[in-house]
């Protein structure tokens, strides 16, 4: 028996509701960290939404160019975190100003912990994170209180939609591939 | 620098031991652990450069401590709060995380490994089995005096023959890799990168992150010490064979398939650079046969397959941040060895192995959760470590092959959980003050 047949099916769009709190009371699958936060059809995501220290606006707009920079630059730069797409705001709330930080993954979290904190420090990343309230200190030795912060400030969704359900980064570059090399293929064909 | 005389020789040396006993205690009575610790400080070896190392010992002491043995010994709750959650909770208590489902799971483990009265193990290596025998007729009648020091159980090993290199029941030659520490002055093999910052593995000291993390506390217990993931996996050699047999027409396909599984012939010849047929002069060449990468003599696992063994637990230079998951392995193999052609005779018998590290957590914890159960790992979908996984029949492993992969499904399991623990295994300042009651003399 194998467990290829439960392989999902890409090409059927998915909605899947989440209850409260974000975890299938049920199946709770368990990470070096506290429980892991279901792979949906949008695969594994968070938002982690924090206030940000007042003045400091200007870093984080600063930080996005950087960012720009360094993955033009590099354009591996961030491939350890299994990204699919980021998406960062900031927004008002009653004269705070919040920040929104929306990720989709090909991994949960938990798994890449210390590679993403290793990334934060070497790419600058902790210069937005340091100013967000509450953010530890001395997060760069202190895995456990930087997860512990993330975790306070997730928002975990309570539906997510897939078009092409649990597709992973990868398969849809290596799609893109074939589909490119075929193309060169029919041309020289011609 | 190092401080060799404080740490112990555990994760240091490895000198040639063909047999061992672990003994896995409780301390009934505090004041018997106490004295019975303090009587054999001096027994327990040290760490020693390896250039000046005494050759003509014959048998070496190690004693680390379970949260709840520290505890036993005196250290108050506020030094017990400073040490990392994953320790203070044990391994039984990780068994979701770390894979220990199932048949793996704790309720089957054996020798009170997963009780909460488990408090310290002694291992001792000793140079043949009949220095073992006089080393533990000695330490009995040492620990008589002690009767609140109890033996849980404890564990015989011996080397699985033929005993001329290291092998386990499969018979695959075991310690081809392994890290090299800065400041030992050993001069990694090649292909085995540079040596780590000591603080990979011993706590006080500066690792490949940067200057030293603090120290739980105080300091006096834990600088100089290291964690120790302690395995006893059982090897189901009978079904191993018979999967060799189902998977093989020949012996030699049957050998290409075991070598597959591990990603070195049981010889130990690595597959990257002996990919169709076994090389033993290449596995006994310790200049040659560890010098091998993925990422660019084997990207996509022709020779050695994505979810194979080694691939998985030394990704090399596929993996990120690979110097912060080192670990330092120690150990052997019990029970007796089941001679080929004969069918499975139910007695147990695999490894008993430590893995040493700096932090449980990063090293131990993720190689058990990413790289050797994570059914997605190198976007496999559905496979896990063919040896040390946890498998229910249920998962595949693919084998890269030109010009149509072969696919194995329903891997059986091969191996068991039958127990684990974590323990921290201090310097020898340390032991000092556990057996003066956690105080400073």
């Amino acid at each position: 028996m194998s467990n290829a047949s439960k392989q999902p099916d890409w090409t059927k769009p998915v909605a899947m509701a989440i209850p409260k709190g974000g975890l299938f009371k049920d199946k709770v699958e368990q990470g070096r960290y506290g429980p892991i936060f279901p792979k949906t059809p949008a695969c594994y995501g968070f938002s982690i939404i924090a206030k940000i220290k007042p003045g400091t606006e200007e870093n984080f707009y600063q930080y996005a160019r950087n960012i720009e920079t360094a993955v033009a630059g590099q354009p591996d730069v961030l491939a350890v975190l299994k990204l699919h797409y980021l998406r960062w705001n900031l927004f008002d709330i009653k004269g705070d100003t919040y920040f929104q930080y929306a990720g989709i993954f090909d991994t949960d979290f938990d798994k890449y912990t210390e590679d993403a904190i290793a990334i934060f420090s070497a790419s600058g990343l902790n210069t937005v994170f340091e100013n967000l309230e509450g953010f530890p200190e001395d997060w760069k030795t202190n895995a456990p209180a930087f997860v512990k912060f993330v975790r306070d400030h997730q928002r975990p969704s309570f539906l997510e939609y897939g078009e092409y359900p649990y597709v992973s980064a990868d398969e849809i570059k290596k799609a893109l591939r074939l589909k490119a090399a075929f193309g060169e293929m029919l041309d020289q064909m011609q | 620098m190092l401080e060799l005389d404080d740490i112990q020789h555990f994760l240091l040396m490895r000198p040639r031991a063909l047999a061992a006993r672990y003994g896995f205690l409780s301390f009934r009575r505090p004041e018997d652990g106490r004295a019975w610790l303090a009587g054999i400080i001096d027994r327990v070896g040290r760490g020693r450069a390896e250039a000046a190392g005494d050759h003509t010992d014959a048998r070496w002491v190690t004693v680390a401590f379970t949260l709840n043995g520290l505890r036993a010994l005196g250290v108050d709750e506020g030094s017990l709060a400073t040490f990392p959650e994953e320790f203070r909770q044990g391994m039984a208590a990780r068994a979701a995380i770390i894979g220990d489902t199932g048949a793996n799971h704790p309720d089957h483990w054996v020798g009170g490994l997963a009780s909460p009265d488990l408090h310290a193990i002694v291992i001792l290596f000793a140079r043949d089995v009949a220095e073992r025998e006089r080393s533990v007729a000695e330490h009995q009648k040492y620990a008589a005096q002690f009767p609140g020091v109890e033996a849980l159980s404890i564990l015989d090993l011996e080397a699985t023959p033929p005993l001329d290199y290291a092998h386990d029941h499969f018979g695959y030659r075991d310690r081809m890799s392994q890290p090299e520490i800065e400041g030992m002055g050993v001069t990694p093999t090649p292909g085995s990168g540079a040596p780590l910052k000591p603080g990979e593995f011993f706590l006080g000291y500066p690792d490949e992150n940067g200057p030293a993390p603090p120290l739980p506390q105080p300091e006096i217990l834990s600088r100089n010490g290291s964690f120790v993931a302690y395995r006893r996996m059982e090897e189901h050699v009978g079904r191993f064979r018979d999967f060799l047999r189902q998977n093989g027409n020949t012996p030699e396909e049957q050998e290409l398939v075991a070598a597959k599984l591990m990603g070195r012939w049981r010889s130990g010849a690595p597959l990257v650079l002996a990919p169709t047929k076994d090389d033993p002069e290449l596995a006994k060449d310790p200049q040659r046969n560890n010098n091998f990468n993925y990422g660019t003599m084997d990207p996509h696992g022709y020779a050695v397959p994505l979810g194979s063994h080694i691939r998985r637990m030394n990704p090399r230079d596929t993996a990120t941040n690979m110097n912060r998951r080192r670990m330092i392995r120690r150990g052997g193999t019990y029970g007796p060895p089941l001679p080929e052609g004969v069918p499975d005779d139910g007695v147990e018998r695999g490894l008993a192995a430590f893995v040493g590290c700096a932090s449980l957590i990063r090293q131990f914890e993720f190689a058990q959760n990413v790289w050797v159960n994570d059914p997605n790992f190198h976007e496999l979908k559905n496979e896990r470590d063919p040896f040390v996984g946890t498998h229910d029949g249920s998962y595949d492993m693919t084998i890269p092959k030109r010009p149509i992969r072969k696919k194995i499904t329903g891997l059986p399991s091969f191996c068991t959980t039958k127990g684990g623990a974590y323990f921290f295994l201090p310097g020898i300042r340390a032991l000092k003050f556990l057996a003066a009651g956690a105080r400073e003399g």
